[in-house]
């Protein structure tokens, strides 16, 4: 990044001062290093959120902040309904609550090490993962709006899972305002026999060992503990987001200039949250959250029942379901004012910190667990939510690694096979379906998911909890 | 004519012809070869794909996401098209098989196309271009 555009306000702070169109500040939380390899788009694109009518306190772009669409990826704002503020398709993403679940096992390293080659196939078998994959619920239209409505709440009662799962979700498995009328038949019909799948690309399911406790107080309160075996599931909300994403970006597009907007790019599509079209976005994106938490809940159940047989002694529990492609309703201080916002998070974490009343009460005096996913080859994290990061960007965090490299040069420059290969010998046993998918998704295609964690954590925006590593990915 | 080009988490799919319907055409190639390797498509099964826009470069991305829909709802491959315009409204016939994946070499779905760097226009040299950036 051309460092003129920003200006240093402390070590993992940086300010895009207001300036033009801007209604409010920039700022991007980063290290030295990450701000040097960060795109200059992401400044564009957080002066052009700036830009945007009921925007409140600034335009955020959290350490892993890359070139997206209309927002950045890990960009947040807020916006305020009674200030003309508005709701973007284009802040939310394709993959509406695309997010990381992580479960207990109450299984220990040593348990797993042997029969890690059978529970790697028996996931891979029972997981529908990659291109054209299928769920084994067939549902109706009438049944899929049960799923809008209900989320993972629905999917507890339809037997996929326990009721003591919901606890560990945000909202409780069940985001309210969801409004399956106003998601398109095309959506639905995308999603009838997509329930229960991974999908492909980033996607992945992985059997993960933790490495590092670097807080002990948070890691008991979580229940977890060096050389643990826990899972993580990273998905979201299949075709049904994705086309919900696709009909809103273009009605919001054409219906600009109705609405009054000028928009600085395309992809910033937006309408007034207090508009029929912004209402109509919110119902359907509603449903596209809890299409998303139902997905998990699922492949949740579909990892208990492999896991039961392979590993009868396992408890699988969730210790926490965390979405990171959402808008969401809460309810913030500004000003010395309780204000309810709508808090965009596109590629970016909520991370509330101790106290706050939508946590399960095991954590509520620790905050909450953020789940930050790596890749393949590489660590992933657990941290916990701040009061800090409440003050700071509405109680977000970072969401991941973040690509650096495009899809194709990462095909030029590994083979599938041997990017396996290589995996294994570091004892990261690789199930998928496709060699190409795995040379795009190799590790090094990714930054360093370290450096965007420790900078997160030093910015206070989250702290470091757990380290895990893989030693099982299952990848669409 | 098509190819690939850069984007940092995604990929840009641009397709070049003598006529628009070649531009279109072959940036839906552009499409396919993101998923899979489309040479191994049969063109066994038609379907017939229908969309409207006033902007070119809107229905560009209208024509890319009807392809998306129907690959998803049908568990299909494309690898054959045929593109017809009638003002603002484009008409296509689409050839491809059901999904398999050792036969195609999957790698990933795209879940849409985006209106990133979504250009329809004629360059100097009286070709047709077509393209935008899809996320996968």
């Amino acid at each position: 990044m051309d460092r003129k555009l920003v200006k240093r306000r402390g070590d993992t702070k940086w300010l895009v001062e207001r300036s033009g169109r801007m209604n409010v500040d920039g700022v991007i939380f980063g290290s030295e290093q990450l701000i040097h390899e960060m795109d200059d788009m992401v400044v564009q694109q957080v002066r052009n959120v700036a830009s945007l009518p009921g925007i409140v306190e600034g335009s955020f772009a959290m350490p892993d902040a890359h070139w997206g669409y209309g927002f950045c990826i890990g960009g947040v704002a807020a916006f305020d309904a009674e200030a003309d503020g508005v709701i973007s398709a284009g802040g939310v993403g394709f993959d509406i609550a695309c997010g990381v679940r992580t479960l207990h096992t109450g299984l220990k390293a040593e348990d797993i090490l042997p029969i890690r080659e059978k529970i790697a196939d028996a996931l891979f078998h029972t997981i529908p993962a990659g291109v054209g994959s299928t769920g084994k619920l067939r549902l109706s239209v009438a049944k899929l709006d049960e799923v809008l409505q209900g989320g993972a709440q629905w999917a507890v009662e339809n037997g996929y899972g326990e009721k003591d799962d919901l606890r560990f979700i945000e909202a409780g498995g069940c985001i309210s305002g969801a409004d399956p009328s106003q998601v398109s038949e095309q959506a639905k019909k995308r999603q009838l026999d997509e329930m229960g799948t991974l999908g492909s690309g980033n996607h992945y399911l992985e059997i993960q060992k933790v490495v590092e406790i670097y807080d002990t107080e948070a890691a008991a309160a979580f229940g977890i503990e060096e050389g643990d075996i826990k899972i993580s599931i990273h998905c979201g909300s299949r075709g049904l987001g994705h086309q919900i994403g696709t009909d809103f970006l273009k009605r919001m597009t054409t219906d600009a200039k109705k609405h009054g907007l000028e928009l600085p790019e395309r992809e910033l599509a937006c309408a007034p949250l207090n508009s029929a079209l912004g209402q109509s976005y919110l119902g359907a994106m509603r449903s596209g959250i809890n299409c998303a938490l139902a997905n998990r809940q699922i492949l949740m159940h579909l990892v208990r029942q492999v896991i039961a047989d392979v590993a009868p002694q396992a408890d699988i529990r969730l210790l926490y379901d965390v979405s990171h492609n959402t808008c969401q309703q809460e309810q913030h201080t500004v000003g010395g004012k309780q204000k309810k916002l709508f808090v965009h998070r596109k590629g970016a974490t909520r991370a509330w910190g101790p106290g706050h009343d939508e946590l399960p009460a095991e954590y509520r005096k620790i905050g909450q667990p953020v789940l930050i996913g790596g890749t393949m080859g590489t660590a992933s994290y657990i941290l916990v939510g701040t009061i800090q990061s409440e003050r700071m960007a509405f109680g977000s965090a970072c969401h991941g690694a973040g690509r650096n490299m495009s899809r194709r040069t990462a095909t030029k420059k590994w083979n599938g096979k041997e990017v396996v290969g290589r995996l294994a010998s570091q004892g990261i046993l690789i199930r998928s379906r496709s060699l190409r998918g795995i040379a795009e998704e190799a590790p090094g295609a990714y930054k360093d998911v370290s450096e965007v964690v420790e900078a997160t954590h030093q910015a206070g925006l989250a702290h470091k909890v757990a380290k895990l590593v893989p030693l099982v990915c299952v990848k669409g | 004519m098509w190819l690939h080009f850069h984007h940092q988490a995604d990929i840009g799919i641009r397709g070049i012809g003598n006529t628009l319907a070649e531009a279109f055409r072959e940036g839906a190639m552009a499409l396919m070869a993101v998923i899979c390797t489309p040479e191994n498509v049969e063109p066994a099964e038609q379907i017939q794909i229908q969309c409207q826009a006033d902007e070119k470069d809107l229905l560009f991305a209208d024509w890319i996401n009807a392809l998306i829909y129907e690959m998803d709802v049908r568990k299909m491959l494309f690898s054959r098209f045929e593109v017809h315009f009638d003002n603002h409204q484009l008409s296509a016939k689409v050839w491809g098989e059901k999904a398999d994946p050792d036969k195609h070499e999957l790698a990933v779905e795209v879940k849409a196309a985006t209106f990133m760097e979504l250009k329809v226009y004629e360059n100097d040299r009286h070709q047709w271009i077509a393209q935008c950036v899809v996320d996968v």
